[in-house]
């Protein structure tokens, strides 16, 4: 690749597998990869460059090495040698180098640190093509080959044990009854009949608690049969952002039969991108057309209940931003439900300079706040965000994902910026009205 | 046989045939690749998938506002060469004379003289695209040498083009048979290399299109 000598060489790499059962292992996913939309995604790029223009990478540092197209390169490669029409031409001539694993190891940081798998350069694309989807193809390939960042490897690890990378199943219950405790709100666990299945994502069950309480205070009020289970309980999916689609079906398959096995018909996910992504639009992937239960994000459930009137909330009036989680909103759908729960609650909403499908990232989705190699390049993204927060004046600062919210206190706390990240669980929960 | 003779006769006809079999079966290779259908339960109220595909293939043809400033010299620039190939391409009445050789099919022609202008301005807007692509760090990291051949490909026509209209540089013979030698290394580099967008682009837009209408946004 001629681009090689301008990628930092920072990689890690699992197991003890040589060179070439590593780059096997890459090509074999890299071939799978393509149906007919990733096929016709890596033949449509002109090289024009205007997904760079909407990379924060890219605008963050000016670094052309973050554009988004060039992070597919190994793919490209992999696909012109043995898939596409002509295959057996550019290998016989030799018109595009086989791939080396060395590459791979060079790509892993464009794939990994430098990429949220946000969408926003699909927006921008003038071909149409889904980049960040085929990001995710490379990350397959990257999963195989054990060339992902070993943080990342180790949540993998532990979520393979434990079903959830930061929770133990067997330790569910006393972690609930300990935010039971603090709260005072009750959580039903692994009832054997519920007719909703409730999730988490990792934080709700540490640093996040409160959020776990909320979502409680606003179910029982709701008087929906609920419960949380240990055969099923963190929706975040760690399998979705590594690359790693065994473990990704394998969590996914977790919350669904669980979800089957109680008689559930709705499962409802937390405040947290990447689970709704994973299980909204994957699920379907393993259990086809007939998926049993019916899969729902949290603004999703607060925006139904609220707009019912299952649940009232008092008005706060404040002048608030909200942040769009780039899974829910840009690539879920949820722009209007969320901003249906904001002006439910009261706020006067100002809009972000890019909000909605146009939203800027927060820089840490596709598991890039767990990489923490990644934290230097992540708080540069941050920037983007905090100038376009403090140029709306807005009095609050809110969104609808944990996993955002953490990356965004992150980056508040790393420039000493003093605005709190509110979310909307959190907001109705304390505001409801008796 | 004359150089014109040649490139009228034979050349022409093997280009032609370069072109459309390697254009069918580059598409039909792509096309015919397996299709995993989204079972995932639509956003209710989304579209027909069909529906919502289209919308993105006409939605793309400009960039939406977050983008407009920082590509407008792209967009100018291709749009200006795009619209100016298709009038060169389809105003001049020679070139739809042969057309209508070819298919039978023909329309008036514009003026010789519009259509120079238009062969002047275009070429001078695919020297600012290629100057671009040479300056800008992220299209300069990101071409590939068969990025450049589809430039030279694309501008040899409109320069031998212009050559033979104003009768610069040779025998007016020879400037024609090198416009249509031009044309016909164009026909034939077609299939293999990133000309092939100009299929592309539907296919691609309206797959993603589809795909995130069912989800119930608007890309």
């Amino acid at each position: 690749m001629s681009t090689s000598n301008t990628v930092t060489a920072a990689f890690d790499q699992q197991g003890d597998q040589d060179a070439g059962t590593r780059l096997d292992g890459a090509l074999r996913s890299f071939v799978r990869e393509f149906g007919r939309t990733p096929a016709l995604h890596v033949e449509a790029c002109v090289r024009c460059g205007v997904c760079a223009e909407a990379c924060h990478f890219y605008q963050a540092t000016g670094d052309a090495k973050y554009t988004p197209a060039l992070k597919l390169e190994p793919l490209r490669r992999a696909y012109l040698r043995e898939i596409s029409p002509f295959a057996p031409l550019i290998r016989g001539l030799g018109l595009v180098k086989p791939l080396k694993v060395q590459e791979l190891q060079q790509w892993q940081e464009l794939v990994y640190d430098s990429c949220n798998m946000c969408g926003r350069c699909t927006l921008a694309c003038p071909m149409g093509i889904d980049i960040a989807e085929l990001v995710r193809s490379v990350r397959h390939g990257m999963y195989q080959a054990g060339l992902m960042p070993e943080r990342l490897a180790l949540m993998d690890r532990t979520a393979k044990q434990w079903g959830s990378p930061a929770t133990p199943a067997e330790d569910l219950p006393d972690i609930l009854a300990e935010i039971v405790e603090e709260f005072g709100e009750p959580i039903p666990c692994d009832l054997e009949q519920a007719d909703m299945l409730v999730t988490a994502a990792p934080a709700e069950l540490g640093d996040h608690t409160k959020a776990m309480a909320a979502a409680a205070k606003v179910l029982n009020r709701t008087g929906v049969r609920w419960t949380m289970h240990q055969g099923g309980f963190d929706a975040s999916n760690i399998g979705f952002n590594n690359g790693d689609v065994a473990l990704q079906e394998r969590l996914t398959r977790a919350l669904i039969d669980t979800a089957i096995k109680i008689g559930a018909k709705t499962v409802l996910l937390p405040e947290c991108g990447h689970a709704y992504g994973a299980a909204r639009w994957e699920a379907a992937r393993w259990y086809g057309n007939n998926l049993p239960v019916r899969v729902i994000h949290m603004t999703e459930y607060l925006d139904e209940v609220l707009a019912s009137g299952v649940i009232k909330v008092k008005q706060i009036g404040d002048s608030a931003t909200f942040h769009d989680p780039c899974q829910i909103v840009r690539r879920g759908g949820l722009e209007a439900a969320a901003r249906r729960v904001v002006a439910a609650l009261g706020f006067q909403l100002t809009e972000l300079e890019n909000h909605g499908v146009a939203g800027y990232c927060c820089g840490g989705g596709g598991g890039v706040i767990s990489n923490q190699r990644a934290t230097p390049l992540r708080y540069k993204v941050f920037a983007i965000k905090k100038a376009q927060v403090e140029a709306t004046g807005a009095k609050r600062f809110l969104t609808a994902c944990g996993q955002c919210r953490i990356t965004l206190e992150a980056g508040a706390k790393h420039t000493h910026w003093d605005k709190k990240v509110e979310s909307l669980l959190e907001l109705v929960a304390d505001n409801l009205i008796d | 046989m004359e150089l014109l003779d040649f490139a009228r006769g034979p050349a022409l006809q093997f280009a032609i045939a370069v072109f459309v079999l390697g254009t069918v079966w580059r598409l039909v290779g792509v096309l015919l690749l397996p299709s995993s259908r989204d079972m995932s339960p639509a956003r209710e109220g989304a579209p027909a998938s069909w529906l919502g595909g289209l919308r993105t293939v006409a939605g793309r043809m400009w960039p939406r506002k977050e983008f407009v400033q920082s590509t407008l010299v792209l967009t100018l620039g291709s749009y200006v060469f795009h619209i100016g190939l298709a009038v060169v391409v389809f105003g001049l009445a020679p070139h739809i004379l042969f057309i209508r050789k070819l298919t039978g099919l023909h329309w008036p022609g514009l003026p010789s003289n519009l259509v120079l202008g238009v062969g002047v301005v275009t070429l001078a807007a695919l020297c600012l695209v290629l100057a671009r692509r040479i300056t800008h760090p992220v299209m300069r990291l990101l071409t590939h040498l068969g990025d450049y051949l589809s430039w030279v490909l694309t501008a040899l026509p409109v320069v031998t083009g212009l050559l033979a209209t104003m009768h610069l540089g040779g025998r007016y013979e020879t400037l024609y048979a090198l416009h249509v030698l031009s044309i016909c290394a164009l026909l034939i580099w077609f299939p293999f290399g990133k000309l092939m967008h100009a299929f592309w682009f539907a296919f691609s837009r309206g797959a993603t299109g589809a795909r995130f209408s069912h989800r119930g946004v608007n890309v």
